[in-house]
């Protein structure tokens, strides 16, 4: 401790003399110290991204080309105005150059900078495709956000997520299932309790929010997307690793906001059919609180087919 | 100028001088302490009004994320700060710095004070109307001020107010009069701003002097002209929004508002969409942030000039840039909606247009760095303040190329590498540029200059502490700690490492914060007892330091108006004697000067 409190002493004191002595030398050298702190913390630095869980790994490719593209512009930039600094210190007896414009050089740094950006842009925006493209071998889930938990719903067996309407929405009918719709009858709902999806399974999240704005976010699957009121939003992603992941909510959505949580757990294909087994399906839930009557309509359109 | 017209210059041949084209202004001149400085009508004296106006409330904006940051690091420091506080706080403080700091002090401050000096005018245009300006812009922040203390307190939606949660219970101040005070000083601010921003948009177009053409003026005034233009078409967009949420929270409509549950019933809305709202409020919140950028470049581009002793480099590329920035900024607004739920085939346009407008933008921060080269830098404190705007410009410009291109903004969007990215590019770069410029005219408006030593303390606080600030934190970002959050708790994903980081930041951000009550003590101390500046003490070229008095009185230039003859950036012209030659100097009294551009 004493050690190091007389380095950073006797480092302080070469640093002051030095500035006292060659003030605008020690400027130059101060923006170049920043420059190289940013690369050695940038390259020592413990806080970096979770190991990642999904299929979005083309995401952290993006995020490491723009890193070293724009980096290097960025060191190149401060440390040419920190040479500049050191170099052309003023003395009253010389003259700056006097050089209104060189057309060449401004064109040739335009098609630099524009060489660079298409370089950023073309491969950010094939991902962007992908990502927008849901592969036809995605299953659908609903996610169901409001103030400030989260509800998941499964399609069940025949794979279809039962039709909702707003104006359904009540204490027993909490997701606001269509009760002439035979689909919805089968649909696994998990009400403010953790969600258990298939490693490997493509999963189309579709997203559906009753109060205000939210956005379904886990970190490690990198996607994220708001769910908005009045319409029902997307996003897919393919687990690549079993685990329990945490679900932050990345809208802010009001008082509580910062404790919308939940938990998504990645499971192999024996755990994921234990777990799905205890789970029970709208029709079930329905009969076990006797409003089966509720339902009847459903039920009759499911037996005519 | 071809080298055979030497002796046209010598005669004064080449002394052309445009005719003058409107008659002079009259000036209703003050009589009474009231008219001279409270109702005044002076650019000079409104402009500081404004300066003055905006600092105090950005200074209860700073003492604000103070609070903040003391939640984030030390929670039991702050323990009458609860999650609703805290979102109330987040609020108030993204609110007033935007606007009612960073917009208000650079085009009602800076904006007012110079424009008529720097394009050689007697006034604004409309002196009677700027003054209504101020004094509307000064009810907006009263209201602004009031909506702390009703029932409630202030509005806790954060800075872009997004409906369904801004007029919802479920936020604080959501369903009492906090959201509806904030939307009421919004539209007062830009009733307020209408009226200067016209002026300064007038002033400039009619009442230069004369040999002013446009392409002479120096980039300060093309940076808060362009800037103002944006902000005219813009804050329409801010305030047909803040009405029709007004109306959805007071009268029930539902412009913004669909269908939801509230209180566990469903509500009397229905049919409005929430995502308008965010499209009408970036159509104004994008150009927003070249409202505020903008004025920062031209007034960084004249302090590396006037300090490196070097013409600007490129100037009629800096000025294009300044206005395709401006023309690309009405086209951007989506890229903060990638993740919002529209349509995301949106994704792709609005990602090449950003992207694009980083041409322009590195093409200036190109130029001021070349001005460096083979210059005659004295390294004043304005020039220091000049130099940290390019490092923190520049850091914070690289990570919009991240947020812009949309598929790197999926994972970093709503966490604190938008926060670090937004601060460093629109928060710490324009202000050091106003801390810049305030210790490069103080000299002017008060004849005195603000003393060194101080200046050069708050200068390494400032720059190097919120650098600590922000660098950092773009780090947390990666990580996946999200925006917002009032406490982390113990994330499995988080190392409690970031804790010490959170406190590592919060210490900085109290010792930058204190380092500004240095700077004020210095504003006060050195504007009477400070070193006596001489005349045009930097050597500027400009003409503001050519006024008949220092500082300059009503009317600005004495009995005759300067005749501009050259560019603002004729510094170290071969064959001249002096190294520079202010605008105002006829060809003829420096008839050796071989200079290119005029």
């Amino acid at each position: 401790m004493i050690i190091t409190i007389a380095v950073v002493l006797v480092f302080a004191m070469i640093g002051i003399y030095f500035a006292i002595k060659y003030p605008q030398r020690a400027v130059s050298a101060a923006l170049a110290l920043v420059i190289f702190g940013s690369i050695a913390f940038h390259f020592w630095t413990p806080w970096w991204w979770t190991e990642i869980a999904s299929n979005w790994g083309g995401m952290d490719d993006t995020i490491i080309l723009t890193f070293w593209v724009t980096g290097s512009v960025f060191c190149a930039v401060c440390l040419f105005m920190s040479y500049c600094v050191w170099k052309f210190r003023y003395n009253k007896d010389r003259k700056a150059e006097y050089e209104p414009e060189n057309s060449k050089l401004e064109w040739g740094l335009t098609i630099f900078t524009t060489i660079g950006v298409c370089a950023l842009l073309a491969p950010g925006l094939i991902v962007w495709n992908k990502y927008v493209d849901v592969p036809e071998e995605a299953i659908e889930i609903e996610v169901m956000a409001q103030q400030w938990y989260w509800n998941f719903r499964l399609p069940g067996e025949d794979g279809i997520l039962g039709l909702t309407d707003f104006n359904n929405i009540n204490e027993d009918n909490t997701f606001g299932l269509n009760l002439d719709d035979p689909n919805g009858l089968d649909d696994i709902l998990i009400e403010g309790d953790d969600l258990h999806i298939l490693k490997d399974q493509s999963i189309k999240g579709c997203l559906r929010s009753i109060d205000v704005l939210h956005d379904f976010y886990i970190p490690q699957f990198r996607a994220k997307m708001d769910m908005v009121p009045g319409m029902i939003t997307y996003y897919w992603f393919t687990p690549i690793r079993t685990g329990e992941f945490e679900i932050l909510c990345a809208e802010y959505c009001g008082t509580s906001h910062y404790a919308m949580r939940g938990w998504v757990s990645v499971d192999e294909e024996d755990s994921y059919q234990e777990w799905l087994s205890e789970q029970t399906t709208f029709e079930e839930m329905m009969t076990s609180i006797g409003k089966s009557d509720a339902i009847q309509l459903a039920l009759n359109i499911k037996g005519d087919k | 100028m071809s080298a055979d017209s030497y002796e046209d210059v010598a005669t004064g041949k080449n002394d052309t001088i445009p005719a003058l084209e409107v008659p002079p202004q009259d000036l209703y001149h003050a009589k009474s302490f009231i008219t001279r400085w409270i109702f005044c009508q002076d650019a000079k004296v409104i402009g500081i009004q404004y300066a003055i106006t905006a600092v105090s409330i950005g200074l209860v904006a700073l003492v604000l994320s103070w609070m903040m940051r003391l939640q984030l690091a030390f929670p039991e420091l702050v323990p009458f700060l609860g999650p609703a506080e805290y979102y109330q706080f987040v609020t108030m403080h993204g609110m007033i710095m935007v606007v009612y700091l960073l917009t208000a002090l650079f085009l009602g401050g800076f904006g007012n004070y110079l424009i008529p000096l720097m394009v050689g005018a007697r006034d604004m245009v409309f002196p009677y109307l700027n003054m209504v300006s101020f004094w509307v812009y000064f009810l907006a922040v009263l209201v602004l001020v009031t909506s702390f203390f009703v029932p409630g307190g202030p509005t806790g939606a954060g800075w872009t107010l997004y409906p369904p949660q801004a007029i919802t219970s479920g936020t604080p101040g959501g369903d009492g009069l906090g959201i509806v005070l904030m939307l009421i000083s919004l539209s007062i601010f830009v009733v307020g701003f209408t009226m200067g921003g016209l002026n300064y948009v007038l002033t400039i177009l009619q009442a230069r002097t004369r040999g002013m053409t446009l392409m002479r003026m120096p980039l300060t005034v093309w940076g808060i002209f362009t800037a103002t233009i944006l902000a005219l078409f813009a804050f329409p967009a801010l305030i047909v929004s803040c009405i029709m949420l007004t109306l959805d929270s007071l009268l029930g409509t539902s412009f913004f508002m669909p269908a939801i549950i509230e209180f566990g019933e469903q509500s009397e809305h229905s049919g409005g969409s929430p995502i308008l709202f965010q499209h009408l409020f970036w159509f104004f919140g994008h150009p927003e942030v070249y409202i505020v950028a903008l004025p920062a470049f031209g007034i960084v581009s004249d302090l590396i000039s006037v300090h490196a002793r070097k013409n600007i480099f490129g100037y009629r590329m800096m000025v294009w840039a300044i206005v395709i920035i401006g023309a690309l900024s009405f086209v951007v607004w989506a890229h903060h909606m990638y993740v919002s739920g529209m349509n995301p085939w949106f994704g792709f346009f609005f990602a090449t247009t950003t992207l694009i407008i980083a041409v322009p933008t590195a093409l200036k921060v190109y130029n001021w760095v070349i001005t460096l080269w083979r210059g005659n830098i004295r390294l004043t404190i304005p020039m220091l303040f000049a130099l940290a705007f390019i490092v923190t410009f520049v850091n914070g410009g690289i990570t919009g190329l991240f947020l812009g291109n949309v598929i790197v903004d999926v994972p970093l969007s709503d966490t604190y590498f938008v926060v670090a990215h937004f601060h460093m590019v629109m928060g710490i770069a324009p202000v050091l540029v106003i801390f810049g410029a305030i210790y490069h005219w103080f000299p002017l408006i008060t004849g005195r200059f603000l003393h060194e030593g101080m200046g050069k303390f708050h200068f390494w606080i400032t720059f190097l502490g919120s650098y600590l600030i922000y660098f950092p934190m773009h780090y947390l970002g990666f990580v996946g700690v999200p925006r917002r959050y009032y406490e982390m708790y113990e994330s499995p994903f988080i190392e409690t490492s970031t804790v010490s980081l959170n406190q590592f930041i919060t210490i900085a951000a109290i010792t930058v914060g204190l380092a500004q009550v240095l700077f004020l003590y210095n504003i006060i101390t050195s504007s009477k007892f400070g070193k006596k500046a001489k005349r045009n003490p930097w050597e500027a070229c400009s003409l503001e330091w050519q006024t008949a008095d220092v500082p300059p009185t009503h009317g600005n230039f004495g009995a005759e108006l300067p005749i501009v003859y050259r560019w603002a950036y004729d510094f170290s012209v071969p064959g001249a004697k002096e190294d520079f030659i202010p605008q105002n100097i006829a060809p003829s009294e420096v008839p050796d000067a071989r200079v290119e551009k005029t």
